[in-house]
C-alpha cells in the first residue's frame, strides 16, 4: 500500500494547483456564444404593494431583448421548500408561495422584481434604471415577538399570521420538564441571541441557462453546491422540465457555507429566459447584490432554561426560541430551527428531560436557511452558555460542572431524550486534551501577566456535539423532508488500471479531488495518482444529494467505498479465473491478486485489461468491463464532538477582545487527509470567531439593511484571528459507516462561538467586573464597554 | 459604471482648465470616487486625473515645514516622512491596506473630507496649510463638515505644509469592518501649544478638543486630562458605537497619544 497517499496520509491537494494558479473554471469563467446578459431589478424597500411595473421604456432602450416581470412566470411554480415541519399541535407549517419575481407585493429589501436582459450587462442595468415600479409601502414586520402580535401587518396576506409554525419537542415531555424545574433546587436563565449572518462565499452566486433548440435540452451551469438537487426541485417544481432534458452543471465553485445549497429564483429565470429567447442567459451576482439575495444564516431569540439538582446534575432544559425565516421559506429553512436545532440540545451532557420550542416567523427581510453548521450552532451556543452561566451562579468550576454531566464512555449507544443516538464518544478525553494543549495550568501565571499590562484574562470552554452524515432517508422522510439523503457513486475502472469516480457529492472547497482518491487508492493498493473524482455534472455523476452538513465522506464516501467494494469482488472473481484458482482464495494486497498460500498472483492492471480485453474471460457467468454504482443510505447520523478552549485578553478602557489563543480538541472518529481536516477546522474557527466577535447583519427600523457592504459588516481578517491549536487524536470510529467517519467541516463553527464569549465573560468576572453575565454576539469593543460600565 | 472620458495632464495649470469643463470632477487615487462610480452613485462626464502632474507629488522639508505634494500616495508618505514627522508618517502607514496605500492621496483624501478618514485629524491637529491652486488655506477653516470643505468646484489641493512637532502621535480605533478610524485621535505638541484633533467620532466631522489642548498645553502628560470629559452629544451614533462610547475613545486615545509622544 503506498503510505503517503493512502487514508492517513496529508497529501497535498490536488485541486490547488488549477485554483492556485488561476486555473479554476467557474461558473462566471463559462460565456457561451451568443450570450444575453440579465440584471434584476430588486426592490428597495422592505414591504409594500406592488401596484405596477412599467417596462416599455425599458423594453425600448439599446441591446434590450426582453424585460420579464411576474406575469412571465404565471405558467411556472413558485421557488419550493423542501422540508414541511409539522406543529406541536399536529398541524403542517404555513407555507406560503414564493413566486420567481415579485408578484403582488414585495416582501424584503432585494426581493426581484424584473429581469431585463439584453446583449450587454451595461445595457442591462441602464434599462432596469428606466423600469418604472410603482409601490404603496407597507408598514414592515421586522422584530419576531411583534410580528406574532394580533394585528400585526402581515408578511403574507393569505397565510392567517406571521407564523410558520410553534414547534414543540419532544411534545410529549412538556409537562414532565415543567414539573422537573418546580421541584429543581437551582433554576437558571439565560435570554440571547444568536446574531444573523451573512455567508460571503469568496464567489458570488452565478447561472448562466443554454437552451438547445432541436434537442430540447436545457442546461443551467450555477454556483451549487448540489446540482441534483436543483434539477430535482427547478425542473419538476418551477419549470415542468423532465430530468432527461435538464442538466445541470455546478463546476469549480468557491465557497458555499450552506448559501449555494439553496434553488434560488435567478436560476429558474435564467433557464427560462434562454428557452424563450433561444440564446443563452447568464447572470452574475456582484456582491452589494449577494448581501439582499443569498440566504442568511441564524437569527435565533432564545429564552434558555437550565434546572440542576442540589449536587448540580443537569435535570432539564427548556428552551424557547423565535427563529427568524425572512420574507419567504428557503430550500431547508423550516428544519433548521427544528429538527437540527432541537435534536442537538442534549449535547454531551446526561439530561434526562428536554423541551424544545421554536416559534419560526416571517419577517420582512431577506430568507434564512442552513449557514455552517445550521442549527447545531445555535443549540450548542445556548447550552454552553448557559452552563457556564450555572457554574458561576453555583460557584463552581465550569469545567468540573461539565465533567460531572458528561455522558460517559460506557453509555454509548446513548439515547438522548431528543430523540438521536450517539454511536459513539468520549468528552472526558476531549476535555483532558484540550487542558493539556492549551496550558489551562499555566493561565493563572497569564493572567497576572495580563494584569501588570491593564489587562484583562479570560479563559473560555466550550464542548460541542453535532449531528452530520446527513441522514437516513427514511428517519428525515417522518420528521418532513421532501427528499431523500442517501449518496452514490459510479467508480469506473478503466482498461489499464486508472480510475474514475463519479461521485453525487460536490466540492467547493472541501478537496473531495484529493481525501476521495486516497480512499480508493488504500482499498485497492494503487497510487492515488491514478484516481481521478468527478464531480458536479447532472449528465455524467448517478443522482446524488450534494455536499452539506458534514456529509460528503460519511455518507458520499460511503458510497463510493461500496462500489468500490464491488469493484474488487469482480475483480476478485476475474483474478480467480485467471490463475485457475477459488475465488474464496485470492487476496488483494497492494494492488496484487495473489491465491493465499501460494506465489501465483496477478497484478491490478492485468484484471482491469482482462476485464475490457476478455478474450481469456469467464464470458459465460461474468460480464466485461469493471464498473459499479453504489447508493448509501445511512443508518444513523455521525456524532463528532469536541472540546474548544478560548484565551482573550480585553482591553477595558476600550472593550477590545483580543484572542491569544485558541485550542481545539476535536473527534471527528477516523481521519482520511489530517491536513484538509485542520484546514476545515481552520476555517470553520475563522467564522465561528467572526460570528462571535465580528459579524453582525442588522436591518434598521424601515427593514433596510444596514450591514449592507463589507465597510459595515466586519468579516474576520487574518489579523483578528490567533495561530490555532488543533488537535484531533481522540478517535471513536463511527460504528455504523465503514470508513469510521464522522465529518469535520462545520465544528469549528458550531463550537468556538460559546467558547469565546465564555471566555469574554471570564475576564470580564475575573477582572472585578461581575455583573457582567452575558454579551450578546458580537461582542463588539462597543458593547463590552458598554457592558462594563453599564451603559 | 457609467461611461466617462479621462484625461491626463501633466501640469496642474492644464488641470485647473481641464476641470473647467461641465461634469468634470478630479480624480486622484479614486479610492471613494472610483467605488461611488462603480455603484452608480457618481457618473461625473470627464475625470482629470491628478496623478501624472509630477510637480504635486512627494514628501520634502521647506518653508514652515514639511511639504507633501497633493497627489503623493500614502504609502510614499509613510517611507519618506518617517525621517522628519514621524507621528504623520505612521498615520499615512496605518491607512487602509497596502492597495490603498498605494493608489490613495492625501489630497483626495482631505479634499473627500470622510468623518472617518484618519488624514483629517492629521492635518487639522499639525495646523497645516493647504495650499491650491490658486490659494492657502489653514487647516481650522478647511474642514467644514461631513465631506464638506473650503474648497470650490474646480479647486486643487496641490500640497499641504506640515508644521514640524516638537512630539506628536495619531492613535487610531479601527472600526472592525472598514478599518477606518472608528475614533483617531491626532496630538501634536508645538513651542506654542498642543493640538488634538479627532476623527471618526464628530457628527460634523474632524474636530479640535480644546479643553485637551489648554490641559496638555499647560502640562503634557496623560495625567493632566484624566479629570477632563467629552460631551457625547453630537458625536456620531452608528452600528459600531454610540456617542458615549465614542466620547470615552476620544478620552482614551488621546491619553494614549500623548504617552506614545512622549
Amino acid at each position: 500500500m503506498p503510505k503517503d497517499g493512502g487514508i492517513g496520509a496529508s497529501v497535498k491537494r490536488r485541486e490547488d494547483v488549477r485554483f492556485l494558479t488561476g486555473k479554476g473554471r467557474y461558473t462566471d469563467d463559462i460565456n457561451i456564444r451568443g450570450q444575453l446578459y440579465a440584471f434584476f431589478l430588486r426592490s428597495d424597500v422592505a414591504h409594500g404593494k406592488l401596484k405596477a411595473v412599467h417596462t416599455a421604456a425599458a423594453a425600448a432602450m439599446p441591446g434590450v431583448v426582453q424585460v420579464f416581470t411576474a406575469a412571465d412566470f404565471a405558467a411556472v411554480g413558485g421557488i419550493p421548500c423542501g422540508w414541511q415541519v409539522t406543529d406541536r399541535f399536529g398541524k403542517v407549517m404555513q407555507e406560503p408561495k414564493h413566486p420567481v419575481l415579485a408578484d403582488g407585493k414585495v416582501r424584503h429589501v432585494g426581493d426581484p422584481i424584473a429581469m431585463v436582459v439584453a446583449e450587454t450587462l451595461d445595457q442591462a442595468r441602464d434599462a432596469a434604471e428606466a423600469i418604472d415600479v410603482e409601490i404603496d409601502e407597507l408598514p414592515p414586520v421586522l422584530n419576531m415577538k411583534d410580528a406574532l402580535k394580533d394585528g400585526a401587518p402581515k408578511v403574507h396576506d393569505e397565510l392567517t399570521s406571521n407564523l410558520c409554525y410553534d414547534w414543540g419537542f419532544v411534545e410529549e415531555n412538556r409537562e414532565a420538564v415543567a414539573k422537573a424545574f418546580e421541584g429543581a433546587a437551582h433554576h437558571i436563565t439565560l435570554e440571547l441571541r444568536n446574531n444573523r449572518l451573512i455567508a460571503n462565499p469568496m464567489e458570488p452566486r452565478v447561472a448562466v441557462g443554454d437552451y438547445e433548440d432541436h434537442s430540447g435540452m436545457h442546461t443551467l451551469y450555477t454556483t451549487s453546491q448540489n446540482p441534483h438537487v436543483i434539477r430535482l426541485l427547478m425542473g419538476a417544481f418551477v419549470l415542468g422540465i423532465p430530468e432527461s432534458k435538464l442538466r445541470v452543471v455546478a463546476p469549480d465553485v468557491g465557497g458555499g457555507f450552506g448559501s449555494k445549497i439553496y434553488h434560488y429564483a435567478e436560476e429558474a429565470a435564467v433557464t427560462f429566459a434562454a428557452k424563450m429567447l433561444k440564446r443563452p442567459v447568464k447572470w452574475t451576482c456582484s456582491r452589494s447584490e449577494a448581501f439582499i439575495s443569498d440566504a442568511q444564516g441564524r437569527d435565533h431569540l432564545t429564552k434558555m432554561e437550565l434546572a440542576l439538582d442540589k449536587d448540580h446534575n443537569f435535570l432539564a432544559i427548556r428552551t424557547e426560541t423565535h427563529a427568524n425565516m425572512g420574507a419567504y421559506l428557503s430550500t431547508f429553512a423550516p428544519s433548521i430551527p427544528t429538527w437540527l436545532h432541537g435534536t442537538l440540545m442534549a449535547g454531551n451532557y446526561k439530561t434526562p428531560l428536554i423541551y424544545v420550542n421554536v416559534k419560526a416567523v416571517f419577517t420582512n427581510t431577506v430568507p434564512v436557511d442552513a449557514y455552517r453548521g445550521a442549527g447545531r450552532p445555535e443549540a450548542t451556543y445556548q447550552l454552553e452558555r448557559i452552563i457556564d452561566l450555572a457554574a458561576r451562579q453555583l460557584g463552581v468550576d465550569p469545567i468540573e460542572l461539565r465533567r460531572k454531566n458528561f455522558i460517559t464512555p460506557d453509555q454509548f449507544p446513548y439515547q438522548t431524550p431528543v430523540a438521536v443516538v450517539y454511536d459513539t464518544g468520549n468528552y472526558q478525553a476531549t476535555m483532558d486534551k484540550l487542558l493539556e494543549l492549551s496550558d489551562h495550568a499555566g493561565f493563572a501565571k497569564r493572567l497576572e501577566e495580563s494584569k501588570k499590562r491593564g489587562k484583562l484574562r479570560g479563559f473560555g470552554i466550550a464542548h460541542y456535539i453535532e449531528a452530520c452524515g446527513i441522514a437516513p432517508s427514511n428517519l428525515v422522510g417522518q420528521l418532513g423532508a421532501r427528499a431523500g439523503l442517501y449518496e452514490s457513486a459510479t467508480v469506473r475502472v478503466n482498461a489499464t488500471g486508472s480510475i474514475t469516480v463519479f461521485t453525487g457529492s460536490h466540492s467547493h472547497g472541501q478537496g473531495h479531488e484529493t481525501s476521495f482518491a486516497q480512499v480508493i487508492s488504500e482499498m485497492i493498493g494503487i497510487d492515488s495518482a491514478q484516481v481521478e473524482i468527478v464531480h458536479g455534472d447532472t449528465s455524467n455523476t448517478p443522482m446524488g444529494m450534494g455536499t452539506y452538513g458534514s456529509r460528503s465522506l460519511a455518507v458520499g464516501g460511503s458510497a463510493m467505498v461500496k462500489a468500490t467494494n464491488k469493484i474488487i469482488n469482480k475483480a476478485k472473481k476475474i483474478a480467480a479465473h485467471l490463475l485457475e484458482a477459488s475465488e474464496a482464495d485470492i487476496e488483494l494486497k497492494d494492488g496484487k491478486f495473489t491465491v493465499a498460500g501460494t506465489d501465483k498472483s496477478k497484478t491490478w492492471v492485468d484484471i482491469t485489461l482482462a476485464a475490457y480485453v476478455p478474450h481469456n474471460y469467464p464470458l459465460e457467468s461474468l460480464e466485461p468491463g469493471l464498473e459499479e454504482t453504489a447508493f448509501y443510505d445511512p443508518s444513523n447520523f455521525t456524532y463528532p464532538a469536541g472540546a474548544y478552549g478560548c484565551e482573550v485578553e480585553v482591553d477595558p478602557e476600550t472593550g477590545k477582545v483580543t484572542i491569544l489563543a485558541f485550542t481545539a480538541a476535536d473527534d471527528f472518529g477516523n481521519v482520511v487527509n489530517p491536513m484538509i481536516v485542520e484546514g476545515q477546522v481552520h476555517g470553520g474557527l475563522a467564522q465561528g470567531i467572526g460570528q462571535a466577535l465580528l459579524e453582525n447583519c442588522v436591518f434598521d427600523e424601515n427593514g433596510q439593511l444596514l450591514s449592507g457592504s463589507f465597510m459595515d459588516y466586519a468579516m474576520p481578517r487574518a489579523d483578528d484571528l490567533p495561530f490555532y491549536k488543533v488537535d484531533h487524536s481522540c478517535v471513536t470510529p463511527c460504528t455504523h459507516n465503514p470508513l469510521g467517519v464522522k465529518g469535520c467541516g462545520e465544528a469549528g463553527a458550531i463550537g468556538s462561538p460559546p467558547a469565546v464569549v465564555n471566555a469574554v465573560i471570564d475576564a470580564l468576572q475575573r477582572g472585578g467586573h461581575t455583573h457582567v453575565t452575558h454579551i450578546d454576539m458580537p461582542v463588539s469593543p462597543a458593547r463590552v464597554w458598554a457592558a462594563i460600565n453599564n451603559r | 459604471m457609467h461611461n466617462f472620458d479621462f484625461v491626463k495632464p501633466s501640469t496642474i495649470a492644464d488641470a485647473v482648465k481641464a476641470l473647467k469643463a461641465e461634469g468634470a470632477q478630479a480624480l486622484s487615487g479614486g479610492q471613494t470616487l472610483v467605488a461611488s462610480m462603480k455603484q452608480r452613485l457618481a457618473a461625473p462626464a470627464t475625470l482629470v486625473s491628478l496623478t501624472g502632474i509630477a510637480e504635486m507629488k512627494g514628501v520634502c522639508l521647506g518653508d514652515g515645514g514639511l511639504h507633501v505634494g497633493g497627489a503623493t500616495p500614502h504609502a510614499d508618505v509613510a517611507r519618506e516622512a518617517a525621517r522628519h514627522y514621524p507621528a504623520l508618517a505612521a498615520l499615512a502607514g496605518g491607512i487602509g491596506d497596502p492597495q490603498v496605500r498605494n493608489r490613495g492621496t492625501l489630497g483626495g483624501s482631505i479634499a473627500n473630507d470622510d468623518p472617518a478618514a484618519c488624514y483629517p485629524a492629521g492635518v487639522l491637529g499639525s495646523g497645516a496649510t493647504v495650499v491650491t491652486d490658486r490659494r492657502r488655506i489653514a487647516a481650522d477653516d478647511f474642514f467644514q463638515g461631513l465631506f464638506t470643505t473650503a474648497l470650490h468646484a474646480g479647486e486643487i489641493v496641490t500640497s499641504v505644509v506640515f508644521p514640524i512637532p516638537q512630539a506628536a502621535a495619531y492613535e487610531k480605533f479601527d472600526q472592525p469592518a472598514s478599518r477606518f478610524a472608528l475614533t483617531g485621535v491626532f496630538v501634536a505638541k508645538y513651542a506654542d501649544g498642543v493640538r488634538v484633533a479627532v476623527t471618526g467620532a464628530g457628527g460634523d466631522g474632524v474636530f479640535r478638543w480644546t479643553e485637551a489642548e489648554r490641559a496638555l498645553s499647560a502640562n503634557f502628560s496623560a495625567s493632566a486630562i484624566a479629570g477632563l470629559s467629552v460631551d457625547p452629544s453630537g458625536l456620531i451614533h452608528d452600528l459600531h458605537g454610540t456617542p458615549e462610547y465614542r466620547a470615552n475613545l476620544v478620552k482614551v486615545l488621546t491619553a494614549r497619544a500623548v504617552q506614545a509622544a512622549g
